[in-house]
């Protein structure tokens, strides 16, 4: 046996450990089920061993679950649902095995166990759990669902209604919480779990399931007549249509798992779970998840963009420039992260101000229990406000946070080069100027790089790093150990207005701005754009941005010199006639495309005078393509500029920094998943409707024209 | 083709579907039983010469489930060669039932049927248990939601208020409580009697007469908290994205009331009078049932009504009267608008908001009403019709012979 060893002792009892050859965490692999299936043969046949005790061999650590990269890797060689359906059954069937055996089998989970790693747990027939250990089955999240019989076990054992909410939201439990729901039998510190697992086996115990014995029911039963049936199914399902507004197919499957296979006998019931599962590995949701925010985000986190040769770096003390929003938030993320921050701007009490920020959020953090007061007080004790730049001088990274102007920009800029060290990298927060003009107000330009912030700065995951024309490569590896370092995700984009996030941005909030000048009813839009899966519609987007604020943004680049889009002066003229004529500019100015009243938000009425609705209104389905298209094509045009290199990079600064729709897999995985051919035909068919902001460049046309993808399949990339 | 005609119809008062409601006693089969008993007497029928009884339950399981036209009519002492048959259509079973023994009498292969519906909507939770609802994957396909969703969003769509809706429900009060002082439902309804013969219901017990519309703009709206909780707003707006949000309007008070109820039509050929010397009051000119937009749900009646109105070669100024069934205000309100129908020709002894609506029987018991008012007024043509679950509807067209 390659991935675990057996002992037996003079008692009977044998001790399977697992221990995967050559990965930090035991996964489950074609290996695992050939030694699990000679494992369980070896229990039938030798008559020496009256009980088995299932471990890991990796201390702190049970299974981690299914190998995610092997399964898009299965996707992409163009897995069937039936071939899916076969995966889950070998394991499912080797599982049912195990639990029919005829001999007790006692898990001792010593660590995390998640996704089919407590699947095997479940199929054991007694479990007990390592105190500071967590269980869980995550699959949902990457658009799959347990199919080792997780769907079946669990609701057989503590009841639809309760099993439910741990499948379909996938979040992990604590020890003393699975015990509480009876996923465990026990809870034992570490060390002593075989002993517990030992003395179990040794008490004579049952080696059956209790869904194997004579008279069992299904806790709180199933099926239509169920008591809970009304909360269960048709409310269950009517939520989780609001919530993946019908985008992800996972937790249907789920669902429809515990309804059907609840009342069938255990071995049909893994037949139905296969099929599910089987259809869910064969439909594109599931691997865009996978790639996008499992394989590329945990690449992106472990910095492989990161250029080689250059030794890892640490900020120590942090300097900010400006104490706003940004700052503020920067500020308090660096100061979690145990940086010492210099947090400068023109008064102390503006400075205070950013630190308040900062000690608002601790104090929500302290009231949800979720920090304790020393560690909130150390932690606000980092954050130094300053009106004196002679207090960078200690700073290995500088970030100005200042407002979206040249003359200010360049005002601090100097100021601080003056006082920093001559090693200190120097970093702007620009959502939209270009860096490599920003750079020539600094007297290194080599060394001056674009860290740009997501507002909530503790909420937004992403931070987009821009490459100025002069930017050094070590100055980018620095610039991403900080990223690391206060645990966001990076991605790496080149210079250009709007570098990447705010022009693909500005796509979608343009779109929505375009659709209401041609008379598509404002709901209608709204609706739309939540259903294709996107967060907020374009609208309310614009009310949370100002509408004054993007007017400022278009007419700056204007002004700059850029040419304007074919469609910016319908954009300009809903802008204008709402922010400058009408004064709406959004929600802080008391109302915008919405008015914002203390029962909710509202639909501002006045739209209807000012944008009359069109005598035909189109399908939503034609308003989310809309929508989605346009910031697909954006960002194919970022890569055509050479602003975007890596398509993960791509994919995951719209999911993380712009909320694209993550069932997607980002917008460049959205155009493969509809096929970059017939993503460009209906690019072209809507230019010929909606006007040239659609029309594909000659250079997309010509890839699609080769068939070329923007993600090669995973399996010859590897 | 021959001629169904409507020879007589009864049913029973309609009691509280509460525990505390005066038929909550008595079982399902025994109130059918009542019902065939009264219309079968009063004709002084043999009932050898009926070859069916026809019998509709929204909720066919437990006391309903099985063959309650069978099982009735056998326990009503009905002659053993009347069979039994049990059919659903939602709420429009109890009218289906008529027009399924209507169908038959015209097309000749019988001569004639007691026809109905019975519901105990007291001792039968009213639910749905089908895989319609309980089935994820068809729920999700038919984006399903409940009715008082759907009712609330026919409201959003064409714009009724909450003093649209309480307004028509006072008027449904008004005009029942009017037709019951007037003795309009006194030859059709029968008192239901007890294990010891006592009588326990004489009237309807839901109505409220005196109702106001300020007294109506106190009640909580039903749906709301269903609606954003349950997320079946969200499956509604789904379907319907023009909507930005659903407005709650409707209320215990202008909806249909939670009843229990039986009703009974005696439905025969010509030949069937001239056998038991008895006369036919209205011949039935057409039906249809439809289906439509299942999310929505309770829009069909319109497109029923002018399918059977094409059927029969009429338009809608050749009815006299209108019976739509009040499973919600905005049902109404949406119907009159769709056919633009006076209010005077529509419900005019008021409906199942004042009366309650016990689901498959009250298609039969507003086709009764309907009839009797044709009498009283010597009018001629009648439409009756029902939305039910799942986006159907069903319509009759009778006309006085």
């Amino acid at each position: 046996m390659k991935t675990m060893t057996l002992t037996v002792d003079p008692e009977g009892i044998a001790l399977a450990a697992i221990d995967v050859p050559g990965r930090p965490m035991n996964v489950l692999t074609p290996e695992f089920n050939d030694d699990l299936a000679a494992l369980l043969q070896r229990l039938a046949d030798d008559a020496a061993i009256r009980g088995l005790i299932l471990t890991s061999g990796k201390p702190g650590a049970f299974i981690a679950g299914a190998d995610i990269k092997d399964m898009v890797k299965r996707f992409d060689a163009g897995i069937s649902a039936a071939e899916g359906a076969a995966m889950s059954q070998a394991l499912s069937r080797l599982l049912r095995k195990l639990e029919t055996c005829g001999k007790p089998v006692a898990c001792a989970i010593n660590g995390t166990a998640l996704g089919g790693g407590f699947e095997v747990a479940l199929a054991c027939h007694y479990r007990v759990l390592a105190q500071d250990a967590s269980v869980g089955l995550p699959e949902v999240g990457i658009g799959l669902l347990p199919a080792g019989g997780g769907t079946q076990r669990l609701p057989r054992l503590i009841g639809i209604e309760k099993a439910g909410p741990i499948l379909l939201g996938g979040q992990p439990l604590k020890a003393a919480e699975a015990l509480k729901l009876g996923l465990v039998h026990a809870v034992a510190p570490a060390k002593e779990l075989l002993a517990a697992a030992r003395a179990w086996l040794l008490g004579a115990p049952e080696a059956s399931q209790p869904w194997d014995r004579k008279d069992y029911r299904i806790p709180g039963g199933a099926g239509p007549a169920a008591s809970h049936a009304a909360r269960s199914f048709t409310m269950g399902t009517a939520v989780t249509a609001q919530n993946t507004q019908r985008n992800l197919p996972a937790p249907l499957a789920i669902l429809s798992c515990l309804y059907e296979g609840t009342q069938l006998p255990m071995d049909t019931a893994l037949k139905v779970e296969s099929k599910y599962f089987g259809q869910l590995l064969a439909g594109p949701v599931a691997r865009n998840l996978m790639r996008t925010l499992f394989i590329n985000k945990n690449a992106a986190d472990k910095l492989a963009r990161r250029p080689d040769g250059i030794p890892p770096t640490t900020v120590k003390t942090l300097g900010i420039l400006g104490a706003g929003m940004m700052g503020g938030g920067i500020a308090h993320v660096s100061a979690a992260a145990g940086i010492e921050v210099v947090l400068l701007d023109s008064s102390l009490e503006l400075a205070q101000k950013g630190k308040h920020h900062s000690a608002g959020l601790l104090a929500q953090l302290l009231e949800r229990g979720k920090i304790t007061q020393d560690r909130a007080d150390a932690q606000l004790a980092r954050i130094r406000p300053s009106t004196d730049y002679a207090d960078l001088a200690a700073c290995e990274l500088v970030i100005e946070a200042v407002f979206e102007s040249r003359k200010v920009k360049a005002e601090v800029t100097a100021t601080a080069a003056a006082a920093i060290p001559a090693t200190a990298v120097f970093a702007s927060n620009t959502s939209t100027l270009p860096i490599t003009g920003l750079a020539q107000t600094f007297r290194r330009p080599a060394d001056f790089i674009g860290l740009h912030f997501f507002s909530p700065v503790e909420k937004m995951p992403l931070v987009e790093v821009i490459m100025g024309r002069d930017t050094a490569p070590a100055t980018l590896a620095r610039a991403l150990d900080y990223v690391a370092q206060i645990r966001k995700t990076p991605i790496v984009v080149n210079d250009s207005p709007g570098f990447y996030t705010s022009r693909v941005f500005g796509s979608y909030f343009q779109e929505g701005l375009l659709l209401l000048e041609e008379g598509v009813a404002p709901a209608l839009i709204e609706n739309a754009a939540r259903m294709a899966g996107m967060p907020a519609g374009p609208l309310a987007v614009s009310d949370e941005v100002s509408l004054e604020l993007q007017l400022k943004v278009i007419e700056q680049n204007l002004a700059d010199g850029q040419a304007p889009t074919p469609q910016l002066p319908q954009v300009l003229k809903v802008l204008r006639s709402m922010a400058r004529e009408r004064q709406r500019c959004g929600r802080k100015a008391g109302g915008g495309f919405y008015d914002y009243a203390a029962e909710g938000k509202r639909l501002w009425p006045g739209l209807a005078q000012m944008f009359p609705l069109a005598a035909s209104q189109p399908e939503a389905d034609e308003v989310k393509r809309r929508l989605l298209h346009i910031q697909a094509l954006e960002t194919a045009r970022c890569v055509e500029a050479g602003v975007v290199a890596d398509p993960a990079d791509a994919d995951l600064g719209s999911i993380l920094g712009l909320g694209f729709p993550a069932w997607t897999g980002g917008t460049l995985s959205y155009i493969d998943t509809i096929g970059l051919p017939a993503f460009v035909a209906q690019c072209e068919e809507l230019a010929r409707r909606h006007g040239p902001r659609f029309q594909p460049s000659a250079w997309l046309r010509a890839r699609a024209a080769k068939g070329e993808r923007f993600h090669p399949p995973l399996a010859t990339a590897a | 083709m021959a001629e169904a005609f409507i020879y007589d119809h009864v049913r029973t008062p309609r009691g509280k579907g509460r525990p505390d409601g005066a038929l909550h006693e008595i079982t399902p089969v025994q109130l059918a039983t009542q019902t065939l008993a009264a219309i079968r007497d009063r004709n002084q029928l043999d009932t050898r010469l009926l070859d069916d009884v026809i019998f509709g339950t929204a909720m066919p399981f437990g006391e309903q489930g099985s063959n309650l036209g069978r099982t009735a009519a056998v326990n009503a002492d009905y002659a053993q060669e009347v069979p039994g048959l049990q059919l659903n259509r939602f709420c429009a079973s109890g009218l289906e039932a008529v027009n399924l023994a209507a169908a038959q009498v015209a097309g000749g292969f019988i001569d004639a049927a007691v026809a109905g519906g019975v519901e105990s909507m007291s001792r039968l939770p009213m639910v749905i248990d089908g895989p319609w609802v309980a089935d994820p994957q068809v729920s999700w396909k038919t984006y399903y939601a409940p009715q008082g969703i759907s009712a609330d969003l026919i409201a959003t769509l064409d714009g009724y208020s909450r003093t649209d809706v309480d307004a028509y429900a006072v008027q449904s009060q008004t005009r029942a409580a009017a037709a019951w002082e007037r003795g309009y439902f006194d030859q059709s309804v029968f008192p239901v009697r007890d294990i010891i013969g006592e009588v326990v219901l004489a009237r309807d017990e839901h109505i409220r007469p005196g109702t106001t519309v300020e007294a109506l703009a106190t009640l909580k709206p039903s749906f709301a908290q269903m609606g954003e909780k349950g997320g079946f707003d969200a499956v509604a707006m789904q379907r319907y994205p023009r909507v930005e949000r659903i407005n709650h309007v409707h209320t215990g008070g202008n909806s249909s009331g939670i009843v229990d109820g039986c009703a009974a039509v005696l439905v025969g050929g010509a030949g069937f009078g001239k056998s038991t010397g008895l006369k036919a009051r209205a011949r039935v000119r057409a039906y249809a049932s439809i289906g439509s937009e299942p999310t929505i749900m309770l829009t069909g009646p319109a497109a029923c009504a002018r399918k059977a109105l094409k059927r029969a070669g009429m338009e809608p100024k050749d009815i006299d009267l209108w019976e739509i069934n009040e499973a919600f205000a905005s049902v109404v309100l949406r119907f009159q608008r769709d056919l633009e129908l006076s209010p005077e020709a529509v419900n005019i002894n008021g409906g199942a908001i004042a009366m309650g609506h016990p689901l498959s029987a009250t298609g039969a018991m507003i086709l009764g009403t309907v009839l009797d008012e044709l009498e009283r007024r010597k009018l001629n043509t009648a439409l009756i019709t029902l939305c039910a679950a799942i986006g159907m509807a069903t319509a009759t067209i009778i006309e006085r012979v």
